[in-house]
Protein backbone atom coordinates (compact mmCIF):
# COMPACT_ATOMS: atom_id res chain seq x y z
CA UNK A 1 0.00 0.00 0.00
CA UNK A 2 1.00 3.62 -0.44
CA UNK A 3 0.29 5.81 2.57
CA UNK A 4 0.76 9.51 3.11
CA UNK A 5 1.15 10.60 6.72
CA UNK A 6 0.81 14.26 7.69
CA UNK A 7 2.52 15.12 10.96
CA UNK A 8 5.81 13.64 12.16
CA UNK A 9 5.28 13.76 15.91
CA UNK A 10 5.28 10.65 18.11
CA UNK A 11 2.15 9.28 16.46
CA UNK A 12 3.07 9.98 12.85
CA UNK A 13 6.71 8.91 13.06
CA UNK A 14 5.89 5.63 14.79
CA UNK A 15 3.15 4.89 12.29
CA UNK A 16 5.67 5.49 9.51
CA UNK A 17 8.21 3.16 11.15
CA UNK A 18 5.67 0.40 11.66
CA UNK A 19 4.27 0.67 8.13
CA UNK A 20 7.74 0.70 6.57
CA UNK A 21 8.66 -2.36 8.61
CA UNK A 22 5.61 -4.09 7.15
CA UNK A 23 6.85 -3.32 3.65
CA UNK A 24 4.50 -0.47 2.77
CA UNK A 25 5.44 2.65 0.88
CA UNK A 26 5.19 5.75 3.06
CA UNK A 27 5.69 9.47 2.70
CA UNK A 28 5.74 11.42 5.95
CA UNK A 29 5.24 15.20 5.91
CA UNK A 30 6.68 17.30 8.74
CA UNK A 31 6.71 21.07 8.97
CA UNK A 32 8.99 21.90 11.93
CA UNK A 33 12.62 22.26 10.72
CA UNK A 34 14.24 20.64 13.76
CA UNK A 35 11.88 17.72 13.89
CA UNK A 36 12.22 17.28 10.14
CA UNK A 37 16.04 17.12 10.42
CA UNK A 38 15.78 14.35 13.04
CA UNK A 39 13.32 12.38 10.94
CA UNK A 40 15.31 12.87 7.75
CA UNK A 41 18.42 11.42 9.39
CA UNK A 42 16.42 8.28 10.08
CA UNK A 43 13.92 8.00 7.23
CA UNK A 44 15.83 9.84 4.45
CA UNK A 45 13.74 10.48 1.33
CA UNK A 46 10.62 9.05 2.93
CA UNK A 47 10.07 12.26 4.86
CA UNK A 48 9.25 15.57 3.22
CA UNK A 49 9.44 18.99 4.79
CA UNK A 50 6.45 21.27 4.45
CA UNK A 51 2.96 22.30 5.51
CA UNK A 52 0.68 19.41 4.59
CA UNK A 53 -2.28 21.77 4.18
CA UNK A 54 -0.54 23.40 1.19
CA UNK A 55 -1.59 21.84 -2.10
CA UNK A 56 1.89 21.96 -3.65
CA UNK A 57 3.35 20.13 -0.64
CA UNK A 58 0.70 17.42 -0.89
CA UNK A 59 1.38 17.14 -4.61
CA UNK A 60 5.14 16.83 -4.08
CA UNK A 61 4.36 14.06 -1.61
CA UNK A 62 2.49 12.21 -4.35
CA UNK A 63 -1.15 12.85 -3.45
CA UNK A 64 -2.12 12.81 -7.14
CA UNK A 65 -1.32 9.10 -7.49
CA UNK A 66 -3.43 8.98 -5.16
CA UNK A 67 -2.33 7.20 -1.96
CA UNK A 68 -4.44 4.30 -0.67
CA UNK A 69 -4.69 6.01 2.70
CA UNK A 70 -4.00 9.52 3.98
CA UNK A 71 -3.40 9.76 7.71
CA UNK A 72 -3.69 13.24 9.27
CA UNK A 73 -2.07 13.19 12.71
CA UNK A 74 -0.74 16.71 13.23
CA UNK A 75 -1.27 18.42 16.57
CA UNK A 76 -3.82 20.83 15.07
CA UNK A 77 -7.37 19.64 14.50
CA UNK A 78 -8.15 22.30 11.90
CA UNK A 79 -5.11 21.17 9.90
CA UNK A 80 -6.13 17.51 10.14
CA UNK A 81 -9.62 18.38 8.91
CA UNK A 82 -8.38 20.43 5.96
CA UNK A 83 -5.82 17.76 4.98
CA UNK A 84 -8.57 15.13 4.90
CA UNK A 85 -10.98 17.38 3.00
CA UNK A 86 -8.35 18.15 0.37
CA UNK A 87 -7.28 14.50 0.12
CA UNK A 88 -10.82 13.22 -0.28
CA UNK A 89 -12.58 15.96 -2.21
CA UNK A 90 -9.81 17.36 -4.36
CA UNK A 91 -7.56 14.36 -4.96
CA UNK A 92 -10.00 11.46 -4.71
CA UNK A 93 -8.28 9.64 -1.85
CA UNK A 94 -10.67 6.91 -0.74
CA UNK A 95 -9.56 6.44 2.84
CA UNK A 96 -8.59 9.15 5.29
CA UNK A 97 -7.91 8.71 8.97
CA UNK A 98 -7.75 11.74 11.25
CA UNK A 99 -6.54 12.36 14.75
CA UNK A 100 -8.71 14.46 17.05
CA UNK A 101 -6.48 16.31 19.52
CA UNK A 102 -9.19 18.21 21.38
CA UNK A 103 -12.40 16.16 21.76
CA UNK A 104 -14.40 19.39 21.78
CA UNK A 105 -13.56 19.64 18.08
CA UNK A 106 -15.17 16.27 17.26
CA UNK A 107 -18.34 18.00 15.94
CA UNK A 108 -16.24 19.63 13.19
CA UNK A 109 -14.98 16.23 12.02
CA UNK A 110 -18.49 14.77 12.16
CA UNK A 111 -20.09 17.73 10.38
CA UNK A 112 -17.60 17.55 7.52
CA UNK A 113 -17.77 13.77 7.26
CA UNK A 114 -14.14 13.24 8.28
CA UNK A 115 -14.22 9.64 9.42
CA UNK A 116 -12.82 7.53 10.94
CA UNK A 117 -11.29 9.66 13.67
CA UNK A 118 -9.06 8.65 16.56
CA UNK A 119 -9.05 10.53 19.84
CA UNK A 120 -6.89 9.55 22.80
CA UNK A 121 -9.32 11.20 25.22
CA UNK A 122 -12.34 9.41 23.79
CA UNK A 123 -10.50 6.07 23.80
CA UNK A 124 -9.45 6.44 27.41
CA UNK A 125 -12.96 7.55 28.40
CA UNK A 126 -14.30 4.43 26.73
CA UNK A 127 -11.95 2.29 28.80
CA UNK A 128 -12.89 4.12 32.00
CA UNK A 129 -16.59 3.75 31.29
CA UNK A 130 -15.99 0.07 30.75
CA UNK A 131 -14.41 -0.15 34.20
CA UNK A 132 -17.14 1.94 35.82
CA UNK A 133 -20.45 0.42 34.81
CA UNK A 134 -22.41 2.94 36.92
CA UNK A 135 -22.48 5.07 33.79
CA UNK A 136 -25.37 2.83 32.79
CA UNK A 137 -24.64 2.73 29.10
CA UNK A 138 -21.26 2.04 27.53
CA UNK A 139 -20.40 2.74 23.91
CA UNK A 140 -18.59 -0.31 22.58
CA UNK A 141 -18.38 0.36 18.88
CA UNK A 142 -19.41 3.08 16.48
CA UNK A 143 -20.15 2.15 12.89
CA UNK A 144 -20.33 5.68 11.52
CA UNK A 145 -20.76 4.80 7.86
CA UNK A 146 -23.58 2.41 8.66
CA UNK A 147 -25.05 4.89 11.17
CA UNK A 148 -25.21 2.25 13.87
CA UNK A 149 -23.57 1.70 17.20
CA UNK A 150 -23.21 -1.13 19.65
CA UNK A 151 -23.68 -0.39 23.34
CA UNK A 152 -23.59 -2.35 26.56
CA UNK A 153 -26.08 -1.80 29.37
CA UNK A 154 -25.93 -3.33 32.82
CA UNK A 155 -29.28 -4.47 34.23
CA UNK A 156 -29.53 -3.01 37.69
CA UNK A 157 -31.37 -4.94 40.48
CA UNK A 158 -33.83 -2.01 40.67
CA UNK A 159 -34.26 -1.70 36.92
CA UNK A 160 -37.84 -1.85 35.69
CA UNK A 161 -36.85 -4.35 33.00
CA UNK A 162 -35.39 -6.93 35.45
CA UNK A 163 -37.43 -10.13 35.37
CA UNK A 164 -39.14 -9.25 32.08
CA UNK A 165 -38.57 -11.14 28.88
CA UNK A 166 -36.94 -9.29 26.02
CA UNK A 167 -40.10 -9.23 23.94
CA UNK A 168 -42.00 -7.56 26.79
CA UNK A 169 -39.52 -4.72 27.01
CA UNK A 170 -40.54 -1.90 24.68
CA UNK A 171 -37.23 -1.29 22.98
CA UNK A 172 -37.01 1.92 20.94
CA UNK A 173 -37.51 1.55 17.19
CA UNK A 174 -34.27 0.92 15.37
CA UNK A 175 -32.65 -0.95 18.26
CA UNK A 176 -32.18 -4.64 18.89
CA UNK A 177 -30.69 -6.79 21.63
CA UNK A 178 -27.88 -8.84 20.10
CA UNK A 179 -26.50 -10.62 23.13
CA UNK A 180 -26.92 -11.05 26.88
CA UNK A 181 -23.76 -11.61 28.88
CA UNK A 182 -24.60 -13.53 32.05
CA UNK A 183 -21.95 -14.80 34.45
CA UNK A 184 -19.28 -14.06 31.88
CA UNK A 185 -20.98 -16.09 29.18
CA UNK A 186 -22.45 -14.43 26.10
CA UNK A 187 -25.75 -15.81 24.86
CA UNK A 188 -27.60 -15.11 21.64
CA UNK A 189 -31.07 -14.59 23.10
CA UNK A 190 -34.52 -15.04 21.61
CA UNK A 191 -37.48 -12.92 22.67
CA UNK A 192 -38.42 -15.22 25.51
CA UNK A 193 -35.17 -14.84 27.44
CA UNK A 194 -35.71 -13.04 30.73
CA UNK A 195 -33.47 -10.19 31.77
CA UNK A 196 -31.88 -10.67 35.18
CA UNK A 197 -30.12 -8.21 37.45
CA UNK A 198 -26.40 -8.24 36.67
CA UNK A 199 -26.92 -9.08 33.00
CA UNK A 200 -24.94 -7.10 30.47
CA UNK A 201 -27.18 -6.38 27.50
CA UNK A 202 -25.43 -5.78 24.18
CA UNK A 203 -27.65 -3.83 21.83
CA UNK A 204 -27.28 -2.36 18.38
CA UNK A 205 -29.03 0.93 17.69
CA UNK A 206 -29.04 4.13 15.72
CA UNK A 207 -26.92 6.87 17.28
CA UNK A 208 -29.14 9.31 19.14
CA UNK A 209 -31.43 6.60 20.51
CA UNK A 210 -29.23 5.99 23.57
CA UNK A 211 -31.45 7.98 25.90
CA UNK A 212 -34.57 6.11 24.84
CA UNK A 213 -32.81 2.79 25.34
CA UNK A 214 -31.42 3.93 28.66
CA UNK A 215 -34.94 4.86 29.81
CA UNK A 216 -36.23 1.40 29.00
CA UNK A 217 -33.37 -0.67 30.41
CA UNK A 218 -31.82 1.45 33.15
CA UNK A 219 -34.94 3.16 34.55
CA UNK A 220 -35.71 2.01 38.04
CA UNK A 221 -39.00 0.36 38.86
CA UNK B 1 -16.84 38.56 13.63
CA UNK B 2 -14.43 35.75 14.38
CA UNK B 3 -10.95 37.24 14.63
CA UNK B 4 -10.20 40.81 15.65
CA UNK B 5 -6.89 41.61 13.98
CA UNK B 6 -6.33 44.56 11.67
CA UNK B 7 -8.92 43.37 9.20
CA UNK B 8 -11.51 41.97 11.60
CA UNK B 9 -11.43 45.02 13.87
CA UNK B 10 -11.70 47.49 10.97
CA UNK B 11 -14.63 45.61 9.45
CA UNK B 12 -16.30 45.45 12.89
CA UNK B 13 -15.95 49.19 13.41
CA UNK B 14 -17.32 50.03 9.97
CA UNK B 15 -20.29 47.71 10.33
CA UNK B 16 -21.06 48.99 13.82
CA UNK B 17 -20.91 52.58 12.50
CA UNK B 18 -23.34 51.52 9.79
CA UNK B 19 -25.79 50.39 12.46
CA UNK B 20 -25.14 46.63 12.64
CA UNK B 21 -25.19 44.77 15.94
CA UNK B 22 -21.68 43.34 16.00
CA UNK B 23 -20.38 40.52 18.21
CA UNK B 24 -16.61 39.98 18.08
CA UNK B 25 -14.57 36.93 19.12
CA UNK B 26 -10.81 36.92 19.58
CA UNK B 27 -8.39 34.68 21.45
CA UNK B 28 -6.51 37.66 22.77
CA UNK B 29 -8.13 40.04 25.23
CA UNK B 30 -5.85 42.85 24.02
CA UNK B 31 -7.55 42.73 20.64
CA UNK B 32 -10.41 44.67 22.24
CA UNK B 33 -8.03 47.68 22.17
CA UNK B 34 -8.27 47.68 18.37
CA UNK B 35 -11.98 48.45 18.68
CA UNK B 36 -11.34 51.60 20.72
CA UNK B 37 -12.51 52.69 24.17
CA UNK B 38 -16.05 53.42 23.12
CA UNK B 39 -16.82 50.07 21.45
CA UNK B 40 -20.53 49.49 21.87
CA UNK B 41 -20.74 45.99 20.38
CA UNK B 42 -20.08 42.66 22.09
CA UNK B 43 -16.62 41.25 22.64
CA UNK B 44 -15.89 37.65 23.66
CA UNK B 45 -12.47 36.22 24.54
CA UNK B 46 -11.80 32.66 23.38
CA UNK B 47 -10.94 30.41 20.47
CA UNK B 48 -13.08 30.79 17.37
CA UNK B 49 -13.45 27.01 17.04
CA UNK B 50 -15.11 26.79 20.47
CA UNK B 51 -18.69 25.93 19.49
CA UNK B 52 -20.06 26.92 22.89
CA UNK B 53 -18.41 30.32 22.54
CA UNK B 54 -19.84 30.76 19.05
CA UNK B 55 -23.29 30.14 20.54
CA UNK B 56 -22.66 32.58 23.40
CA UNK B 57 -21.56 35.18 20.88
CA UNK B 58 -24.90 34.72 19.12
CA UNK B 59 -24.09 32.73 15.99
CA UNK B 60 -27.53 31.14 15.99
CA UNK B 61 -29.17 34.51 15.32
CA UNK B 62 -26.45 35.98 13.09
CA UNK B 63 -27.35 37.35 9.66
CA UNK B 64 -23.70 37.21 8.64
CA UNK B 65 -20.47 35.68 9.94
CA UNK B 66 -17.05 36.99 8.92
CA UNK B 67 -14.05 34.77 9.75
CA UNK B 68 -10.62 36.44 9.73
CA UNK B 69 -8.44 34.72 12.35
CA UNK B 70 -4.74 34.42 11.57
CA UNK B 71 -5.08 30.74 10.65
CA UNK B 72 -6.34 29.80 7.18
CA UNK B 73 -7.38 26.33 8.29
CA UNK B 74 -9.20 27.61 11.37
CA UNK B 75 -11.08 30.03 9.12
CA UNK B 76 -11.97 27.23 6.72
CA UNK B 77 -13.42 24.95 9.39
CA UNK B 78 -15.17 27.73 11.35
CA UNK B 79 -16.74 29.03 8.13
CA UNK B 80 -18.07 25.58 7.27
CA UNK B 81 -19.44 25.17 10.80
CA UNK B 82 -21.25 28.53 10.59
CA UNK B 83 -22.70 27.64 7.21
CA UNK B 84 -23.55 23.96 7.50
CA UNK B 85 -24.34 23.57 11.18
CA UNK B 86 -25.74 26.95 12.18
CA UNK B 87 -27.24 27.71 8.77
CA UNK B 88 -25.93 31.28 8.64
CA UNK B 89 -26.87 32.55 5.19
CA UNK B 90 -23.94 34.86 4.63
CA UNK B 91 -20.56 33.45 5.70
CA UNK B 92 -17.42 35.18 4.44
CA UNK B 93 -14.03 33.61 5.10
CA UNK B 94 -10.57 35.05 4.64
CA UNK B 95 -8.02 32.59 3.25
CA UNK B 96 -4.51 33.89 2.58
CA UNK B 97 -3.31 30.90 0.54
CA UNK B 98 -4.65 31.30 -3.02
CA UNK B 99 -4.59 27.53 -3.66
CA UNK B 100 -6.78 26.70 -0.68
CA UNK B 101 -8.93 29.78 -1.42
CA UNK B 102 -9.64 28.46 -4.93
CA UNK B 103 -10.50 25.00 -3.69
CA UNK B 104 -12.85 26.06 -0.91
CA UNK B 105 -14.60 28.50 -3.28
CA UNK B 106 -15.61 25.43 -5.27
CA UNK B 107 -16.96 23.89 -2.05
CA UNK B 108 -19.51 26.67 -1.58
CA UNK B 109 -17.64 28.97 0.78
CA UNK B 110 -17.66 32.71 0.16
CA UNK B 111 -13.91 33.34 0.18
CA UNK B 112 -11.86 36.54 0.23
CA UNK B 113 -8.19 36.02 -0.67
CA UNK B 114 -6.15 39.19 -0.05
CA UNK B 115 -3.02 37.50 -1.44
CA UNK B 116 -4.72 36.92 -4.78
CA UNK B 117 -5.97 40.53 -4.79
CA UNK B 118 -2.42 41.76 -4.10
CA UNK B 119 -1.01 39.56 -6.87
CA UNK B 120 -3.51 40.95 -9.36
CA UNK B 121 -3.05 44.57 -8.26
CA UNK B 122 0.74 44.34 -8.38
CA UNK B 123 0.82 42.58 -11.73
CA UNK B 124 -1.57 45.15 -13.20
CA UNK B 125 0.53 47.99 -11.76
CA UNK B 126 3.72 46.62 -13.30
CA UNK B 127 2.01 45.98 -16.63
CA UNK B 128 0.91 49.65 -16.61
CA UNK B 129 4.54 50.74 -16.16
CA UNK B 130 5.50 48.39 -18.99
CA UNK B 131 2.90 50.11 -21.16
CA UNK B 132 4.32 53.56 -20.33
CA UNK B 133 7.87 52.39 -21.15
CA UNK B 134 6.92 51.00 -24.53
Amino acid sequence: MYLLIAGGGKVGSNLARALLRDGHEVTLIEQRPQRFAQLEAELEHQVLRGDATELFVLERAGIKRPPDVVVAVTGDDEDNIVICQLARDRYGVETTIARVNDPRNQPYFDLLGITPTVSATASIMGLIEHEVPEHGLIHLLELRKENLEIVEILVDPDAACAGKSIRDVALPEGSRVISIVRNGKAEAPDGSMQLEPGDSVLAILEPGKEDELRKVLVRQS
Amino acid sequence: MVGCGRVGSAVSLQLRAAGWDVSVIDENEDALGRLGDDWTGEFHVGHGMDIQLLRTAGIEDADAVVVTTDGDNSNIVIGQMAQKNFGVRSVIVRILDPARADFFKTRGLDVVCPTQSAIETLTTAVRAVEGALA
